[in-house]
């Protein structure tokens, strides 16, 4: 396949970014994008010039490394997959691709396609856990039963892999999906309840506080959730949100 | 052509003594060429008989191996040479050799002593950990606030430790290359975590779980480490689900349980394909606590590259800041490495694009001794290499192998169609298929150990019955497990179970309700519906069990030096089981190192902070910049990627699933050649002082180069099978490995003192007290 990619270029988080075109060769429908990265990036390298920054890291779909914007959707063009994970069968020979990192106020770019997400970190510092201390004297794992739906739900909310997709497609870069993930997970298990209040309310500041936006329920966050995270959890942040300010 | 080992007597003018010096005579077309090796030791010892040293010499049993090695390196100079048919002269040979040089270094090492203990504490094996917590030292709550610890990685081992030492009181610096904690790779194991809960009542104990642990890996780990693992197991489950941790549960509410391979218990516990993933976010939201407290300093986006020691104790590292591209010191009073394993050096692994052996290789080279370098893990059930592009290869769980069955063709006729695409497994009857693995282990059948599953894949390909067009995959068979399971479910829902569509499709459910997220990777990635057509898979590198030596309490050889989880070696000798990487990350993070820790630091509690403006930081980053400026500087004609692909070529042909002699001796050679040209013609693009990617790698391939070679001569000088090493010299007519535990029941502790390959052995003699050392069967 031959490829005509329009890929962002930005020295640092100061200069001015600007698109680049480049040609590329001899990519196999069997390749993952980040393989046909690879193959331009040596090929750049053997031009002499800077190849192209990008994050990623395990390439299996679940690290949440890697972040590109592809022909305008957050991790392009298949469902329920990361970068990574997506495959060059899904472009035709001649397709001109154009990618982009994941952009938001919040995610400022470090080089190229590199942001900086820190801020999602900061969010879980300021509530994303369970105030226990590591013991040998904990309870017994099996002392409280836990509903199998209400454990599956748990689970599912958890499988959030802080990619950032979410924000980088909404139109309001907000970031309810990712912290309601949180919010959601402990909400279903009794372990979370002694501190459900605090840390909802402390989590919805911190992430007004990093600028990032509010839901208006538009859902375009869920279709491109690479986990498949629902919006119900959502809802859900919501009605932990004013239980907690009654 | 012929090699014999002679002897001489000699009489040297300046001596009194009788020497006694070996010599090779190299026949060739019958013209005989002498070949004197110049063994220049005035050591009355050297006496010889019959090409052996005498047992009745301290030392016979290593001086016999050295002439075994020197004769096989000579032998495998030679056959180079007649294969390229170029003629040898003895003085071609002798340089080819440089006899001098590696005598001298082998003689070195006869005279040094073991000097490793590994402070396994006295006393019966079940108290030894309950009476060594009641009597090492400790250090006051008031006194933990002016200790620093730095912590290098962030996976479960880095998490787990980062969080408990932050809650205990200490000042902890954590460090991950990734731009988040959570990003670190043990986010990606899937299958699950071993506990010997025996909440499934069939018969799990402590004591089963540390047996089969042993067991599985050999009888090559420390007995007293995987006793005290098998411990506090428990106690990781109890920790996890307080923290929130969703593990599966069954419908009373309870903990489920599955079953992996090598154990005839059910005691993983499991969220899905994604367990790696669930606990390491509880142990990342255990760091967010200490984060939001001030006790933990993250330090995101930060790559250590080299330890500083002030008076031999490690106290601060030197790190990279990937954003700014600039170096930035750091101390504290000891220092944690927890970065993983080094499964990389095989360019192709299951491991992420940026796992690597730089902070294990640079204590190293400050002083630490890398222990069983060779020993490492190859996974049966990854998805096989499909082309020279491929970046990196993906594993498909091991609890597949609870539901799938393994085959090829028993013909090879079909095999060569089925590799041409000319015909389809679907229509291979079932009487013409090699469930090879049922066929050879019928006890353990599918669920026998990975090192074992992983070779019997090898030798059904070497043999030709392959089932992809590079002739290097087997099938993995969900279509009986779907049977079984819809027959099952037809019934509970009073179908018709012997339409077999109906089964079908309700087998199908509950085998997505089981692996779904498995099934779905497979199919992004090959693009074939597994459900219906079956798996291709074959061994990929996967988990690396040597690894930092350590002791009992997890320090390595240099004083305040820690190595944690994968990074260090001593829980899984020489293959681990499945399902045990988490539970000993989360054991040595969560229940050991922030007790044992305690005992060194108690020392530090009045030493104050520690400066880095002192000359061995300077020194130290200095080397670092040096090293940064060399490579940065050379502008030479290949990537970095060409040589790390290179490695991993002659990594995965001459020291992967299968090795032997003369391979190991030209991996050491090759890949020597490869780093000298690795220097002279590595091209790194861009600057220090920026966000540059190529220079983060090339660090890390520097490291691998090194590595490589003392891997070889680990695997060389093991003369023997065990667990994931198999030397093809040492297995049984039907391939089975043989273990010698005569002269191999100990651990391979390298010191470095230069070259990769002059390291020297330390051995570390294993001694097992309650378990009966006997040939692993799974028959």
């Amino acid at each position: 396949m031959k490829l005509n990619l329009k890929i962002w270029r930005q020295q640092d988080s100061e200069s001015k970014g600007g698109f680049e075109n480049y040609v590329i060769d001899d990519i196999t429908p069997d390749m993952s994008f980040l393989e046909m990265m690879d193959v331009l990036n040596q090929k750049l390298i053997y031009e002499n010039i800077d190849p192209i920054s990008f994050d990623h890291d395990c390439r299996e779909g679940i690290c949440g490394s890697c972040s590109l914007f592809i022909n305008g959707r957050a991790h392009g063009p298949d469902k329920g997959i990361t970068t990574c994970q997506l495959h060059m069968r899904k472009f035709k020979d001649g397709d001109s691709i154009v990618i982009e990192p994941f952009r938001a106020k919040s995610f400022p770019i470090i080089k190229d396609l590199v942001v900086d997400r820190s801020a999602f970190d900061r969010i879980q510092h300021s509530g994303g856990y369970i105030s226990i201390n590591t013991s040998g004297n904990t309870q017994d794992a099996n002392t409280t039963p836990i509903r199998k739906e209400d454990a599956d739900n748990a689970f599912d909310a958890a499988t959030c892999i802080g990619c950032g997709a979410c924000v980088a497609t909404c139109k309001n870069a907000s970031a309810m999906l990712y912290v309601s993930a949180k919010v959601s997970q402990f909400s279903y298990l009794p372990q979370g309840k002694v501190e459900a209040k605090e840390r909802v309310l402390n989590m919805v500041k911190q992430m007004d506080d990093e600028g990032f936006g509010n839901c208006t329920n538009t859902g375009a966050c869920e279709v491109e959730c690479p986990k498949g995270i629902s919006i119900k959890n959502i809802a859900r942040m919501n009605r932990e949100f004013y239980k907690a300010k009654i | 052509m012929g090699l014999y080992l002679t002897e001489k007597h000699i009489k040297y003018k300046d001596g009194k003594d009788d020497h006694v010096s070996p010599f090779f005579i190299y026949h060739n077309n019958n013209k005989r060429a002498k070949f004197f090796c110049s063994l220049k030791v005035n050591n009355k010892n050297w006496c010889f008989d019959k090409k052996r040293v005498k047992s009745t010499d301290k030392e016979s049993g290593i001086k016999n191996r050295k002439i075994k090695t020197i004769k096989s390196q000579l032998e495998s100079i030679i056959s180079s040479f007649e294969t390229k048919k170029e003629p040898l002269s003895p003085e071609k040979l002798k340089s080819e050799f440089e006899t001098v040089k590696l005598l001298d270094s082998e003689i070195k090492k006869v005279k040094t002593k073991p000097t490793i203990n590994s402070k396994i504490p006295n006393g019966p094996l079940s108290s030894k950990w309950e009476s060594h917590k009641g009597s090492i030292n400790l250090v006051s709550p008031s006194n933990k606030r002016n200790i620093d610890i730095i912590v290098v990685g962030t996976g479960l081992a880095g998490a787990s430790a980062s969080a408990t030492l932050a809650e205990l009181g200490y000042n902890v610096k954590a460090f991950c290359f990734q731009d988040s904690p959570r990003r670190a790779h043990s986010i990606a194991a899937q299958g699950g975590i071993n506990a010997s809960k025996n909440y499934q009542g069939d018969g799990d104990s402590d004591y089963r779980l540390f047996y089969d642990t042993i067991k599985g890996g050999d009888y090559r780990s420390r007995e007293a480490n995987v006793y005290r693992l098998a411990e506090v197991s428990g106690n990781i489950i109890d920790q996890c689900v307080a923290q929130g941790v969703p593990f599966a549960r069954d419908y009373g509410g309870l903990l489920d349980n599955r079953s992996f391979g090598g154990v005839q218990v059910s005691r993983t516990f499991y969220a899905k394909g994604q367990t790696g993933q669930q606990l390491l976010l509880g142990a990342y939201s255990a760091m967010n606590r200490q984060i939001a407290r001030g006790k933990i300093e993250m330090f995101s986006r930060h790559e250590m590259m080299d330890l500083v020691k002030v008076d031999g104790k490690a106290r601060g590292i030197i790190a990279r800041n990937h954003v700014t591209g600039k170096l930035e010191r750091f101390s504290a009073h000891a220092v944690v490495i927890a970065s993983g394993g080094y499964g990389n050096i095989f360019y192709l692994s299951t491991n992420a694009m940026g796992s690597n052996v730089t902070a294990s290789w640079k204590i190293h080279k400050k002083g630490a001794y890398f222990a069983n370098p060779c020993f490492t893990q190859i996974h049966p059930t990854c998805i096989p290499v499909s082309g020279d592009y491929q970046s990196k290869l993906t594993l498909m769980s091991e609890s597949l192998r609870n539901d799938g069955r393994i085959w090829v063709p028993k013909d090879l006729t079909d095999a060569k169609l089925v590799q041409e695409g000319k015909l389809s497994p679907l229509d291979i009857k079932e009487e013409d298929r090699d469930y090879y693995l049922e066929r050879r282990y019928p006890a353990f059948g599918n669920l026998v150990p990975r090192d074992i599953a992983s070779r019997a894949a090898k030798e059904r390909c070497d043999n030709g019955f392959g089932v992809n067009k590079t002739g290097e995959a087997v099938y993995l068979d969900f279509s009986h497990a779907i049977i079984r399971y819809g027959k099952e479910k037809a019934l509970l829902n009073g179908q018709d179970e012997n339409n077999i569509e109906i089964v079908k499709k309700l087998g199908r459910e509950i085998i997505k309700q089981k692996y779904g997220n498995l099934f779905q990777m497979y199919e992004k990635i090959v693009d074939e519906d597994p459900y219906v057509m079956p798996m291709k898979i074959y061994p990929a590198v996967h988990y690396t069990m040597g690894g930092v030596w350590v002791d009992y309490n997890l320090m390595t050889t240099i004083p305040g030096c820690f190595a944690i989880g994968e990074a260090n070696f001593s829980d899984h000798g020489a293959n681990r089981l499945g399902a045990s990487a988490l539970m000993q990350g989360l054991a040595d993070g969560y229940f050991v190192l922030p007790y044992t820790i305690g005992d060194y630091l108690s020392d530090d509690i009045s030493t104050g902070k520690i400066s880095t403006d002192i000359k061995e930081f300077e020194e130290s980053e200095k080397g670092v910049n040096d090293l940064l400026t060399k490579l940065i500087s050379n502008k030479g004609k290949n990537s970095v990627d060409y040589y790390h692909k290179k490695l991993g070529k002659i990594m995965w042909n001459k020291c992967g699933m299968s090795r032997n002699q003369n391979d190991l001796v030209d991996a050491i050679n090759e890949i020597k050649k490869l780093r000298n040209d690795f220097y002279k013609n590595v091209n790194v693009t861009g600057k220090i002082t920026e966000y540059n990617e190529e220079l983060a790698k090339a660090v890390r391939v520097a490291d691998f180069l090194e590595l490589g070679e003392l891997f070889a001569k680990d695997a060389l000088e093991r003369n023997e099978s065990c667990g994931g090493h198999f030397r093809e010299e040492y297995q049984t007519k039907d391939g089975e490995a043989i273990r010698d535990d005569k002269n191999f029941k100990f651990v391979s502790a390298w010191e470095y003192v230069g070259e990769p390959s002059d390291a020297k052995l330390h051995k570390e003699d294993l001694k097992y007290e309650e378990i009966e050392v006997k040939t692993r069967s799974y028959k």
